[in-house]
């Protein structure tokens, strides 16, 4: 391909004492592209997405974004390189309301300096209605919301700031169907507007409506990289449990 | 969602709509229906003396030191730590002012009570600095760090003079304790009311001009002129009670007394600090999800040691408060300050599991905690009784502010 890809993470290896948890894993990601993360819980697919995010440091390895070799010690090098993260934990800050959350640390200030609340309420309220029509209450502190509303603050604050990339870590695990398909609709737009998405998910629906091409991990190690169409949801199940393609395999689309 | 809001609110009764409404937090509420309830219970309890102008105004000075230390202490607690070294810093700063003034500096010249001053809140602030360096950046638990700092500045308040008691200060610094001629007199007292009723009349017209110019609902008038009408009443009260106390074989009036004129520009700044400020904000998110904070990019290291440097700062003024007070430098100053000023935040409604708590409750805990321990004094309780009480009170309000939580879920 021609286009320089906006992420490119090359051989990307980090260790707890004896536990690699990523081993020499390499993946990239083109604008207007959705790449799937698969894998069990503890494959080291959130691992690889924090040091992305800046929320781990990389013990060996390479990031590129634009080509160009970066790095990210903390969440803030992250963000100003147009890196934009949904955590699964959501990472909400329980007793502030949605306004501050959307903004925390990046505030919107009055020509005086100061935080300015209305204004960050406006914006907010315009984008929460944008994901969500009936989110009403966002001057009440996120611990009184419902799962589905704080996954909309969190969406919220990641699309807010025009982020380039953006990783979504679980983005419907807490989610009803209609929020899911809000969501999957919003993937879509985003990625129809030239953002490049990392999706961590374990629906296989979601993964195969969403992604252009899949990543499964197996104990720290990608166990095989495919276009969307090379293979089925049983092939991924396959390399998700015994980290290998069934025997007879071959490429689905040929 | 909607539909269910709509019927929450029908079923609540007209008093909690009013006081949604409002804007008014209930459990403020709940505290100056508990401050109400002290007072006129102390005074049918002393036959009147507690509500006199002369016991309020002692009060008021009293609640100044607490009060001004509560406020960083809200600060602290908000953001999941604790600072039990703050009536050590007070000591310690203490004896440095009195030991430098008294002693090193001729006593009567009229730069050296400015610069002691400075020097005092400069040493403050640098222990607090010091101590939240190793719990921000060595990652030691404040509880540890501080109760060393406890032990290691009431060790060295004892060293400066080697526990000897440094007396008299100087004239002019005097008056920052608020002793006989430590207040502003009656004329003064009122300019500053009548200023504070245009300054809150600004803000609520500013606030309810925003709130039009955002298209947010405005508050109902009715309540927005009742809200004024109060806050009027209580500056117009406190400047009379101020006014109606005076000087021994005299009719000249008091006026406010310097101490509580400090403690209320404290208040007024670590208000706007807290509501205004991105550090504010920052100390809030640290304590409702700290994890969260920091990977929304808040420097948690740094804002923590501002908090602790913010502390010993406010220990450094109730320093200078305290010894002018007494008017000497004696080492047990602010000794077991600490646990009032713990007391004080928390009774205020600071949650010690971080992340809520309010400046203006911390005040009013702070009045409330040494309404208490005045009107305990004025019963002929001696200090054993009043220890008991105030143990039993802080246990209580803890429980309080448990079942308050719960209710919420």
């Amino acid at each position: 391909m021609s286009v320089t890809p906006l992420i490119e993470m090359k051989n990307i290896q980090k260790r707890f004492g004896g536990v690699h948890a990523v081993e020499d894993v390499s993946i990239n990601l083109y604008p207007g592209e959705v790449v799937g993360i698969l894998g069990h819980n503890g494959a080291g697919k959130s691992c690889l997405m924090k040091m992305l995010a800046g929320a781990m440091e990389l013990d060996s390895g390479e990031i590129l974004v634009n080509g160009q070799s970066v790095t990210i010690n903390n969440p803030r090098d992250s963000r100003d390189l147009g890196i934009e993260t949904i955590y699964q934990s959501l990472a909400l800050a329980d007793n502030l309301n949605a306004p501050a959350n959307l903004f925390l640390g990046r505030e919107l200030l009055t020509a005086m300096g100061t935080l300015d609340d209305s204004r960050m309420e406006v914006a907010t309220r315009k984008v929460m209605h944008r994901l969500n029509p009936n989110f009403s209450n966002i001057t009440d502190p996120v611990r009184s919301m419902s799962g589905g509303q704080r996954q909309v603050v969190a969406i919220g604050r990641a699309i807010y700031f025009n982020a380039k990339i953006l990783v979504m870590d679980e983005p419907t695990a807490a989610l009803g169907p209609s929020e899911t398909a809000m969501v999957t609709d919003l993937t879509k737009q985003l990625k129809s507007e030239g953002i490049g998405i990392f999706l961590i998910s374990h629906d296989m629906h979601d993964v195969f409506e969403l992604c252009d091409r899949v990543m499964v991990m197996k104990n720290g190690r990608n166990v095989g990289a495919f276009h969307i169409d090379e293979v089925t949801p049983d092939d991924i199940l396959s390399l998700i449990i015994i980290g290998k393609l069934p025997e007879d395999w071959q490429p689905r689309n040929q | 969602m909607t539909n269910k809001n709509t019927a929450v609110t029908k079923s609540e009764n007209a008093l909690s709509r009013l006081i949604k409404a409002s804007e008014l937090d209930t459990r403020m509420l709940a505290m100056v229906g508990i401050l109400v309830t002290v007072w006129l219970g102390l005074n049918l309890a002393t036959d009147g003396i507690f509500l006199t102008a002369r016991n309020l105004y002692n009060l008021s000075v009293q609640s100044s030191v607490v009060g001004i230390m509560a406020t960083g202490m809200v600060l602290v607690i908000v953001a999941r730590h604790i600072d039990l070294s703050v009536g050590s810093i007070v000591g310690f700063t203490g004896m440095m002012i009195a030991w430098l003034q008294v002693e090193m500096f001729p006593v009567t010249a009229a730069w050296n009570w400015p610069f002691t001053v400075v020097i005092g809140l400069l040493l403050g602030a640098v222990i607090g600095t010091l101590q939240g360096y190793w719990i921000a950046y060595k990652a030691i638990p404040a509880f540890v760090v501080t109760l060393g700092g406890l032990l290691i500045y009431r060790g060295a308040a004892f060293m400066v003079t080697d526990g000897r008691t440094v007396a008299p200060m100087n004239t002019d610094y005097q008056l920052l304790g608020g002793g006989i001629n430590g207040s502003i007199g009656a004329t003064w007292s009122s300019v500053l009311g009548i200023i504070a009723i245009f300054f809150v009349a600004l803000l609520m017209y500013r606030s309810h001009k925003n709130r039009i110019n955002h298209g947010f609902p405005a508050k109902p008038m009715a309540i927005q002129l009742a809200l004024f009408l109060i806050s009027v009443a209580l500056i117009l009260g406190f400047v009379w009670v101020m006014n109606s106390y005076n000087k021994p074989r005299s009719d000249i009036a008091r006026g406010i007394p310097i101490p509580v004129l400090i403690l209320i520009i404290v208040v007024i700044a670590m208000t706007m600090l807290t509501k205004l400020t991105r550090f504010g904000r920052y100390v809030f998110a640290i304590g409702g999800n700290p994890e969260a904070a920091e990977l929304s990019g808040i420097d948690v290291k740094k804002v923590t040691m501002i908090i602790f440097a913010l502390m010993g700062l406010l220990c450094g003024i109730a320093a200078v408060i305290t010894t002018a007070r007494l008017n000497a430098g004696v080492n047990s100053m602010g000794l077991m300050i600490e646990l009032s000023v713990i007391a004080a935040a928390v009774i205020g409604g600071t949650s010690l599991n971080g992340g809520s708590g309010s400046i203006t409750g911390a005040i009013l805990g702070a009045v409330i905690m040494q309404s208490l321990e005045n009107g305990m004094v004025l019963l002929g309780a001696g200090s054993a009784e009043r220890q008991i009480i105030i143990g039993l009170v802080l246990i209580a309000a803890v429980w309080f502010d448990t079942l308050y939580k719960a209710k919420q879920r």
